[in-house]
């Protein structure tokens, strides 16, 4: 379940008070350019790649990702949203409400999927979205990257990137934004 | 998974306020996009019932309801009382308290009588959903006009809207009145003075009786079916002369401006209300209003299933 | 057994005065005056003693729809708001229109905690087409007829049968009463409520106040033809209220009723769409409400009734065109008379009971001056006392009543019916 949800979405929404600065911005641009490396090297090319960030906080993350697959290839992936709430095994637990667009650039047929977010915690909200990648078409595979892997997995799902594995525990809150990654707390 | 305890509704546009209406129509985007995807069924309402309890006939709306259900994943169930319940000498009350039994979630209600939708909401623990109380409300309906005005001109604020036709029994000229204003329209209801209801006084809409007068200024005109009933009513002398002074022939639809939309609930009687050929138009949004009308639909079923949102609205207080 | 009225004023057409009542084991008034002995003592300190209330409309439902009301649950009902006398409605089941009809609704009343005065249709099934024994009927006594529920549609047999009438003075011993619920059924069919801003707005089908408004001016041209006495039941419009002013000023015999509801909801209480407040003639405006209180206060209503129309929960839970219409009125009636009819206390009392008793020629057992000799039909009523309406705390074996959970000042605390304390402190005894 990932932090922005958490954030934006009542009850659990609150203030977000940071503790520490895990990643900077340079960090940020490390990890990403690493993981561009990793997805061209493991796929030997970028030919039947599509990057799609899920809503909303994996698409700016996807967003780099493809510009630093852009900028060691030459060529830009397409690049796509999906917001999964549809999906969620939560609906009806809790209050959910769809908050952004999907939107797929292409037909996913026989492509490659690099699922994008930014923070990996329990795993339910990547089940959700290999769901909703299912009914676009049938991909050759799947591949999942993320910023930052939390732990604390409920269920059997592991990133085929990372950014950076992060200890913490679970009344712990990670922030992913434009600057850097912060580990806080919320505040109700 | 079990029944809301106490669930919200969807009884009425009468009450609503102006981003009530405005975040469920942004809300209908994204239900949008799922219809227009290869496979367009999200699990989002996976366990849950979706009761249609039709007391009148409407194939239309039944379907659009149970088609935005299903795309949601919810199951479906119908009940089709033709007639009144009094001639089985059951009380509404019984059939309610039957259909939520079988485990409903929401309830579609289509009555031919005002106000049962509210009844209704008082005596389950389901979700209630006016698919059309006789002559009030048809909030559903009215949503997807609002969408699909919105669509075509991104925004209802400055349009002038001329809803046309038997404005008297018109639970959707009811619901498009007071959605239409509450985003910013403007209405003009246009009849013969038999078809408009008896005291208009506070509407916010002006009233004229000639549709040749008003075509000319309109950003769209919305006709309204009309039922030959009206005849043997006594309220107009015949369709013929009705056709002649308010359907929207060619001729008419010629006389408005060029980008002005041409609208109707449905079905329609072609060569009545509208021409073949002003329906087929190319300014007609007919069709779009038929697929808009289950995103629409979606987003309230979400809503008020997914989302345990009450959708308050239909709540009219008057002082006793 | 005697009883003692002690410690009230005793309020009746010739004023009022404080003194004690004592009611002796014939049914009657024995003494009134101070320093009397009773062998039952009834507390009426802070109260008043007022002739029994008479309700010139009740629809007791028995026979045919007992499942809604009986003669004795009704009447019990009628105990406990003051009435001693309730004129039963014909619209049963078989319709009251022959005499053994009539004597069957007597006996159950006999029985009963008030006394029943049927009326009786003005034509065969209230079907409007054919007149109904009317001599035959007076000449057992009844005195008022009506196709209540219905207004008699056709003028030409409305006008027989006013002109019938007039020939049965003699053998009733006073003119016969012709009971109207007026209503054009031609206008008012289809509709439900008041028509007007508030039936546009909730998209019920609305009936034009002309509908009642057209009858009670045909029927007053008809008075002026023939001489009947008409007597309006329900009056409702501000229009209705007008023409029957000038019609008393033109001196004809017309009198005219107003209910409770009439004069204390308007059709806005339809909001809720639940039919407990769909009634005939419906809600009407504010403006309506007001011209009913002015009718009361200036005389033109010469009587509040009640319309009391049980109905049992289940017909009511539907919607709102296929729901009967009706509401409950007897145990209500003097709290929401006291509290909004805009009449002080003693026409309060002159309009619950000697007007309409003297309508309903009773005026010899209710409504009479409390003297020594007159038949104990009395309550005593204490116009402070709050309390809080509830249709399931009610006598009535149905609960329609529209003011569920208003809290009403005014109650009847004790009836005295035929010399029987049938309700004491509140509570009725049987």
């Amino acid at each position: 379940m990932a932090e922005r949800e958490r954030r934006q979405t009542p009850p659990f929404g609150g203030i977000f008070v940071p503790h520490a600065r895990i990643m900077t911005a340079d960090d940020m641009g490390r990890a990403i350019r690493r993981m561009a490396h990793e997805v061209i090297e493991r796929n030997y090319g970028l030919e039947e790649i599509v990057v799609v960030g899920l809503q909303t906080g994996g698409v700016p993350v996807a967003e780099r990702l493809a510009q630093s697959l852009e900028d060691i290839e030459g060529i830009r992936p397409p690049v796509g949203t999906l917001d999964v709430a549809l999906h969620r095994d939560d609906i009806g637990i809790r209050p959910v409400v769809p908050e952004a667009v999907t939107d797929l650039p292409t037909d996913l047929d026989g492509r490659i999927v690099v699922l994008v977010d930014d923070v990996l915690f329990t795993g339910r909200t990547i089940r959700a979205a290999l769901d909703a990648v299912c009914d676009f078409g049938r991909p050759r595979s799947v591949q999942l990257a993320v910023m930052v892997d939390r732990g604390h997995r409920e269920l059997p799902i592991r990133p085929d990137y990372v950014g950076k594995n992060l200890p913490t525990r679970r009344d712990e809150v990670v922030d992913v934004h434009e600057v850097g990654v912060d580990l806080g707390v919320m505040q109700k | 998974m079990a029944t809301n305890a106490s669930a919200g509704h969807f009884l009425g546009i009468d009450g609503m306020a102006r981003a009530d209406l405005e975040e469920i129509l942004e809300l209908t985007t994204t239900f949008a996009e799922i219809g227009r995807r290869p496979i367009p069924k999200v699990p989002a309402l996976r366990g849950r019932t979706v009761a249609t309890v039709f007391f009148e006939n409407s194939t239309r709306t039944r379907m659009s309801f149970e088609t935005a259900a299903r795309r949601l994943s919810a199951d479906t169930i119908a009940l089709s009382a033709g007639g009144s319940s009094l001639s089985k000498g059951e009380s509404l009350r019984d059939t309610i308290e039957v259909v939520t039994s079988y485990g409903a979630d929401a309830l579609v209600v289509r009555h031919p009588m005002a106000g049962t939708a509210h009844r209704v909401a008082a005596w389950t623990d389901a979700a209630v959903i006016n698919a059309g109380d006789g002559c009030h409300e048809h909030p559903t309906q009215a949503l997807l006009d609002c969408y699909t005005l919105r669509e075509r001109r991104g925004a209802l604020d400055g349009m002038r809207i001329a809803i046309v036709g038997d404005i008297r029994h018109s639970r959707v000229a009811r619901s498009d009145v007071l959605a239409f204003t509450a985003l910013g329209a403007e209405v003009v209801l246009v009849a013969p003075a038999t078809l408009l209801p008896p005291a208009v006084v506070g509407w916010p809409v002006t009233v004229a009786h000639e549709l040749d007068l008003v075509l000319s200024d309109l950003d769209a005109v919305y006709l309204l079916r009309i039922q030959h009933e009206r005849i043997t009513e006594g309220l107009i002398p015949s369709i013929r002369e009705y056709a002649n002074d308010f359907s929207l022939t060619p001729e008419r639809a010629n006389r408005l401006p060029t980008d002005a939309l041409i609208l109707h609930p449905g079905p329609t009687n072609l060569g009545v209300e509208i021409s073949a050929a002003a329906a087929a138009d190319s300014r007609s949004v007919i069709l779009d209003q038929v697929v808009n009308g289950v995103s629409v639909r979606m987003a309230i079923l979400f809503l008020l299933l997914g989302s345990n949102r009450n959708l308050t609205g239909g709540a009219v207080e008057g002082d006793r | 057994m005697s009883l003692l009225i002690r410690g009230g004023r005793i309020l009746d057409a010739n004023g009022e005065r404080a003194l004690d009542v004592e009611i002796g084991d014939d049914g009657r008034i024995a003494a009134v005056g101070t320093g009397l002995n009773g062998d039952l003592d009834l507390d009426a300190s802070d109260c008043v003693i007022s002739p029994g209330f008479v309700d010139l409309h009740t629809h007791l439902r028995e026979p045919g729809q007992e499942e809604a009301e009986t003669i004795e649950t009704g009447a019990r009902s009628g105990s406990l708001g003051g009435y001693t006398a309730l004129v039963a409605m014909p619209n049963t089941e078989p319709t009251t229109d022959c005499v053994a009809v009539v004597e069957q609704v007597r006996a159950l009343g006999r029985r009963s905690t008030c006394e029943i005065v049927p009326s009786a249709a003005l034509t065969v099934g209230r079907s409007g087409t054919k007149m109904a024994p009317l001599g035959e009927l007076v000449d057992v006594g009844v005195g008022i007829f009506t196709d209540d529920g219905t207004g008699l549609q056709d003028p030409r047999l409305m006008r027989r049968v006013m002109e019938y009438s007039t020939g049965l003075t003699r053998r009733l011993g006073r003119p016969v009463v012709l009971a109207q619920h007026c209503e054009v059924s031609a206008l008012s069919a289809g509709g439900y409520m008041h028509e007007g801003e508030w039936s546009s707005r909730l998209g019920i089908p609305g009936q034009p106040a002309e509908a009642e408004e057209l009858m009670v001016m045909r029927d007053i041209a008809l008075v002026r033809l023939t001489g009947a006495h008409v007597h309006f039941q329900h009056l409702s419009t501000a229009s209705s209220v007008a023409m029957v002013r000038r019609a008393k000023a033109a001196g004809l015999p017309v009198t005219a009723e107003a209910t409770t509801h009439h004069f204390t909801l308007t059709d806005a209480a339809c909001a809720t769409y639940d039919p407990v407040f769909k009634v005939h003639p419906p809600l009407r405006t504010g403006s309506d409400v007001d011209a009913v209180r002015a009718g009361l206060a200036d005389g033109t209503i010469d009587a509040v009734a009640t319309d009391h129309a049980p109905h049992a929960a289940h017909v009511k839970e539907r919607p709102f065109d296929e729901a009967p219409p009706g509401m409950l009125g007897l145990e209500t009636a003097f709290a929401l008379t006291l509290g909004e009819s805009g009449l002080d206390l003693p026409e309060v009392l002159a309009v619950l009971s000697w007007r309409p008793a003297a309508i309903a020629g009773i005026e010899g057992r209710h409504g009479a001056s409390v003297v020594p000799g007159a038949p104990a039909n009395l309550c005593v009523v204490d116009p402070d006392l709050t309390w809080t309406v509830s249709g399931a705390a009610m006598a009535s074996r149905s609960s329609n009543t529209p003011y569920e959970g208003r809290t009403l000042r005014g109650r009847v605390r004790h009836t005295i019916s035929a010399g029987e304390p049938v309700v004491i402190d509140g509570e009725a005894r049987r």
